[in-house]
């Protein structure tokens, strides 16, 4: 059980593929100018990455190591077209506003990554989990940065939700302000990358409060920072 | 006995921050008031408001820093920032795109960076960009002088329009920018560029009452007392000549030659000279000390290339005018300009010579 709840960990937060190994920043700063894309294209991603990390991990031990990266690639693309025509079939929308990202889940470095690292190297149900977590962390960092984008961007959250869930959804449209003219920066790719940097600034920033935290809390005093503090 | 080594640069100026950039502030005032005698008060209440949003982000990412605020605050560099951006953006614009773009300025440019002396980019410039990128509507409501409106403009209705978008009598800004004739007036480059791309004639889109002698009515003054601003800059050795002269001189090569090949088509190098933000670019922004070139060849290429890409934008460009990109484009190259021009070390034979 620890050893799940250190894969839950890894990849919601320690090793998120978003925040800290920076993988799929591709997807990552192109499709997440609403919630709903971010949340789109993260569901996309984890079925992906966890179809794909299960069947490495089934079929490590019968394939040659000098002809695995194309046997991975060969499953991922596969998975990736299964997603693509299912969302094609029953998200239409969505597909339409994803378009081009969607195909191109295959060259996410984070599932051929977790491919490599970790599912051709484990059992099915360790990789299984790696895969969710990962997928969940990736997709959490897509949400906080849609939700982000969206809200500086036109002012709403959820906005156009039907296309993911059904046209039930459009009573999630929250309008939280009204403006007449839209911030575009928070649209665009530049506004994005922004986004992405303040969020990982935020995360290391909480990651430095809490290690010190952990410092007090074991009695031993941390040494405070001299050098560059000339004031 | 000890010896006191200490690096270069040897010779000093003994002028402090503060003082610096107070005077490029005191440099601005004829140019900004010449703006507000021209085109109203719009730009005197941009420049109060920049300023305050200003100090207050400035105050406000020091403490996040843990950096002390007020050495800090007095260094007068944030309010150089806000100075230059109210300056640059249109007078009547929404009081919200000023505040928007200082504070982005200060925190994201500038502080983000390190702080001043850290960042890479001019913040008011980067600011500009964003604001035009992000708001293309309201950053390009420019009026025509006032001699040309067909209303008169009071101080209040100057606010009323900044805070409301109407005049206090209720005239939209879209409004304001008509002539007696009803016919539209934008600056005299946008005025240029709309012309030219309906297929008139240079000549043909002269007659517009925005130009006036070889520039545009109003901007040539506001030019003119940016100039007289600059050339004060020099003359105390607060600003190198070789950036401002640099950036003049390639624009006017340039848009002469442009001129002689194309004369239908392409405006000549007195009209760029004096139109749009030409002066206050080139001896304001252009010579910002930290995110421009550093060597004195350096220097001369860097303001070059400004002219270069401003007469590139300006004529085959999707901008009427062009500072901004310009200026942020130079400073993406300063880095590889300064490696290139970095001088030999005195003693030291030069470059040719040694192999």
């Amino acid at each position: 059980m620890s050893q799940f709840k250190e894969l839950a960990i890894q990849g919601l937060w320690k090793n998120n593929p978003g925040l800290v190994q920076l993988l799929g920043l591709c997807p990552l700063l192109a499709v997440t100018a609403t919630i709903t894309n971010a949340l789109g294209l993260g569901a996309a991603t984890l079925l992906v990455l966890l179809g794909s990390n299960v069947a490495v991990s089934m079929v490590r031990n019968h394939v040659a190591s000098e002809i695995r990266i194309p046997v991975f690639v060969l499953i991922i693309a596969s998975l990736v077209t299964v997603v693509q025509l299912l969302m094609n079939a029953y998200t239409f929308g969505l597909y339409q506003s994803l378009g081009i990202f969607i195909p191109l889940i295959v060259t996410n470095c984070a599932i051929i990554g977790r491919a490599e690292a970790f599912a051709s190297k484990n059992a099915v149900l360790p990789s299984a989990i790696d895969a969710i977590m990962m997928g969940l962390g990736f997709m959490l960092v897509l949400t906080v940065l849609g939700a982000a984008r969206e809200i500086l961007g036109q002012g709403t959250l959820f906005d156009g939700a039907d296309l993911l869930l059904g046209s039930w959804a459009k009573v999630l449209r929250i309008e939280l302000f009204s403006v007449d003219s839209h911030f575009l920066l928070a649209m665009l790719p530049p506004g994005a990358f922004l986004g992405m940097g303040l969020i990982i600034a935020l995360k290391n920033t909480i990651d430095s409060k809490l290690k010190q935290k952990e410092a007090v809390a074991k009695g031993s005093i941390a040494r405070a920072r001299v050098t560059g503090a000339a004031q | 006995m000890s010896f006191k080594i200490a690096s270069s640069p040897h010779q000093h100026n003994q002028k402090s921050t503060s003082q610096i950039m107070l005077m490029v502030i005191m440099a601005c005032l004829p140019g900004i008031a010449v703006q507000a005698a021209l085109f109203g008060y719009g730009v005197l209440i941009q420049l109060l408001l920049a300023i305050i949003t200003a100090w207050f982000s400035e105050a406000f990412v020091l403490r996040l820093r843990n950096k002390p605020v007020l050495p800090r605050l007095k260094d007068n560099s944030a309010m150089l920032t806000a100075v230059l951006l109210a300056i640059a953006i249109p007078p009547y614009a929404p009081w919200w795109i000023i505040v928007i773009g200082t504070a982005f300025a200060i925190i994201m440019v500038k502080q983000l960076y390190g702080g001043l002396g850290n960042n890479l980019f001019n913040p008011a410039m980067a600011a500009y960009v964003l604001l035009l990128i992000s708001f293309p509507v309201q950053m390009t409501q420019w009026l025509p002088p006032l001699s040309l409106h067909s209303v008169t403009l009071t101080p209040l209705d100057a606010i009323c329009s900044v805070f409301t978008q109407f005049s206090c009598s209720g005239f939209s800004l879209a409004q304001l920018q008509t002539s007696v004739d009803g016919i539209t007036m934008a600056t005299p480059l946008d005025t240029l560029r709309t012309d030219l791309s309906r297929g008139l004639t240079l000549d043909e889109s002269w007659q517009s009452p925005v130009f006036f002698a070889f520039a545009g009515s109003g901007w040539l003054w506001v030019n003119l007392a940016y100039l007289a601003g600059g050339l004060v800059l020099i003359k105390q050795q607060v600003i190198s000549w070789r950036i401002p002269v640099a950036v003049l001189a390639s624009l006017f090569v340039l848009s002469a030659i442009a001129a002689l090949a194309a004369p239908d088509t392409l405006a000549g190098p007195l009209f760029h000279l004096f139109s749009g933000g030409t002066m206050l670019a080139a001896f304001f922004i252009a010579t910002d000390p930290v995110s421009a070139a550093t060597t004195a060849t350096g220097r001369l290429v860097y303001g070059a290339l400004i002219g270069l890409l401003v007469f590139l934008i300006r004529n085959f460009g999707g901008y009427p005018d062009a500072y901004a990109f310009a200026i942020l484009l130079a400073n993406m190259a300063v880095p590889l300009i300064d490696h290139y021009t970095r001088p030999r070390t005195y003693g030291h034979r030069a470059r040719s010579q040694t192999k």
